[in-house]
């Protein structure tokens, strides 16, 4: 057990040697500026989601009732709308708290505060139990009380087919990205397999077990992959740092303190773990290919 | 320790190296193989420990049929033979310290213990007080005693070498040739191949005489 602690420590100090060489960290920053692409695209889409926000992707009808309807009125339409077939969520929304949410938009609360009285009426928010909201909408706007009746379903789901779209885009460059870093692996540790050549061939003559051989070129694959990683990180809070710059000045224009997001801890987490992880595989391939072909003669 | 019994080595393309070669080298032995170059001795030493697999018959090493031998089992085996090559086979991208100790580090020996064990086999070879040197500085003579000193650090029971004197003046030759007799007197068994006959003679020991494949 304690040799083959010790023999994990040699190869992982072994490994970190030879990353932390010119070529090494040149490989390591080619796997990074690859990473940062999908890293980076991920941490936009994520901050513009955000942007769009609350805006929920369920087929919703908003009812707006009459400025002078009463709370009685209001209770009894409700009650009207939960027993129809076609609604399967009521959320009534009182105007002080339409209000109150209001206020808490950027922007807004300078607005709201200098109209003295609360403009808005009492509302519905209905989600429907199907996909087609006009017919449902026509027969809600002849209920008694209501003023506005409106169908929000159209933008919501062009937002949300465009959001799918984004995320299938990054996930097919992922893809494709990650496909590199395994062949830039494959290609170092085929390379370095080969400077090593002698090396190896004399351990395997004095009695190194396989395993022994290929360890420090797994430790090198799966080093080499996260530490391009941490070079993606590093090029994604580079980059959204710079974008904010001029993020701020147009957000600040709109009264929004919004920004760019870096990306969340598990969202590092996970870059830096695909990274090494495809790094490792990148070894594995090449170590299962080229290490066979050196056998003492 | 080591026996052959109706060994044939055939190389693919059909050039036979050894045709039913048997003998047996006891425990605490030491024999000299010698035998023109082409005569199959390199061939021989490859089939002890498994750097080739014979064609048919049995090479029994330590108890084990080696020709049977998994492929993960192999390292193991090669752990209790010392191996000496005519071309050394040194690392040249390290000293001669960490050419010593290369065996003990890739079986996991206890850095301590390890460099004690390297550093005793380097005295043993008279290089203790070159293990600092880049293995390139050495004389040919004496980079063939690092390469025993690398054989011998593990104490394997059973060394081999191929033409250790080939490319070594006499005074040199000699020298390398003492420290196996001196390793052979403390009980390891000893298989040296070579074609220098007159210096077989002077030991007056077994030898093994290999022509075109076969011991007469």
């Amino acid at each position: 057990m304690r040799a083959w602690l010790r023999q994990h420590a040699a190869a992982l100090r072994t490994a970190m040697q030879r990353l932390w060489r010119p070529s090494g960290l040149a490989s390591a920053l080619v796997i990074g500026i690859a990473v940062s692409l999908p890293a980076g695209g991920y941490a936009l889409l994520e901050s513009l989601r955000t942007l769009a926000g609350r805006a929920t992707l369920e087929p919703q009808i908003s009812l707006f009732l009459r400025p002078d309807a009463k709370r009685a009125e209001a209770d009894a339409l409700g009650r009207a709308l939960r027993a129809d077939p076609r609604v399967s969520k009521v959320r009534f929304v009182p105007r002080e708290e339409a209000l109150k949410q209001l206020s808490a938009v950027e922007g807004m609360g300078e607005v709201i505060a200098s109209l003295g009285r609360n403009p808005l009426p009492d509302a519905f928010v209905v989600t429907a139990s199907e996909k087609t909201l006009e017919p449902l909408a026509a027969d809600l706007a002849r209920l008694p009380g209501v003023a506005h009746v409106q169908a929000d379903s159209a933008w919501a789901h062009r937002l949300g087919a465009l959001e799918r779209l984004g995320r299938l885009g990054l996930w097919l460059l992922a893809a494709l990205l990650g496909a590199g870093l395994v062949a830039v692996t494959f290609n170092t540790i085929r390379l370095q397999i080969l400077t090593q050549r002698d090396e190896i061939e004399v351990s395997k003559l004095i009695g190194a077990t396989d395993a022994f051989i290929r360890r420090p070129f797994y430790y090198l694959g799966l080093l080499q992959g996260a530490a391009g990683g941490v070079f993606a990180l590093a090029i994604v809070a580079g980059l959204l740092a710079a974008l904010n710059i001029e993020v701020r000045s147009l957000a600040d224009s709109y009264g929004s303190s919004f920004r760019l997001a870096f990306l969340s801890a598990t969202g590092a987490g996970v870059v830096l773990a695909l990274a090494g992880g495809l790094g490792w595989l990148g070894a594995h391939l090449s170590v299962s290919r080229h290490l066979r072909e050196i056998e003492p003669r | 320790m080591v026996s052959f019994s109706a060994v044939a080595k055939r190389y693919p393309g059909g050039k036979t190296a050894l045709e039913s070669v048997s003998f047996a080298l006891e425990a605490g032995e030491l024999a000299f193989l010698i035998g023109r170059s082409g005569a199959g001795k390199s061939t021989l030493l490859k089939l002890i420990p498994a750097i080739e697999r014979p064609t048919s018959g049995a090479v029994i090493v330590n108890g084990q049929n080696v020709g049977a031998l998994k492929r993960a089992a192999i390292p193991y085996l090669r752990r209790n033979i010392g191996l000496v090559f005519q071309d050394q086979k040194l690392l040249y991208d390290r000293s001669v310290f960490d050419n010593a100790v290369l065996p003990l580090t890739l079986s996991g020996q206890p850095l301590q213990e390890a460099a004690r064990r390297a550093r005793a086999a380097l005295d043993k070879v008279g290089l203790l007080a070159r293990e600092k040197s880049n293995p390139i500085e050495l004389s040919g003579g004496e980079q063939q005693r690092l390469a025993i000193a690398r054989a011998v650090v593990n104490r394997p029971a059973l060394l081999i070498a191929d033409e250790p004197t080939a490319n070594l003046d006499a005074e040199s030759a000699a020298k390398v040739l003492d420290i196996f007799i001196a390793f052979n007197q403390v009980g390891v068994t000893v298989l040296i191949a070579t074609h220098d006959l007159a210096l077989v003679g002077r030991y007056g020991k077994r030898v093994l005489h290999l022509a075109e494949g076969r011991l007469s």
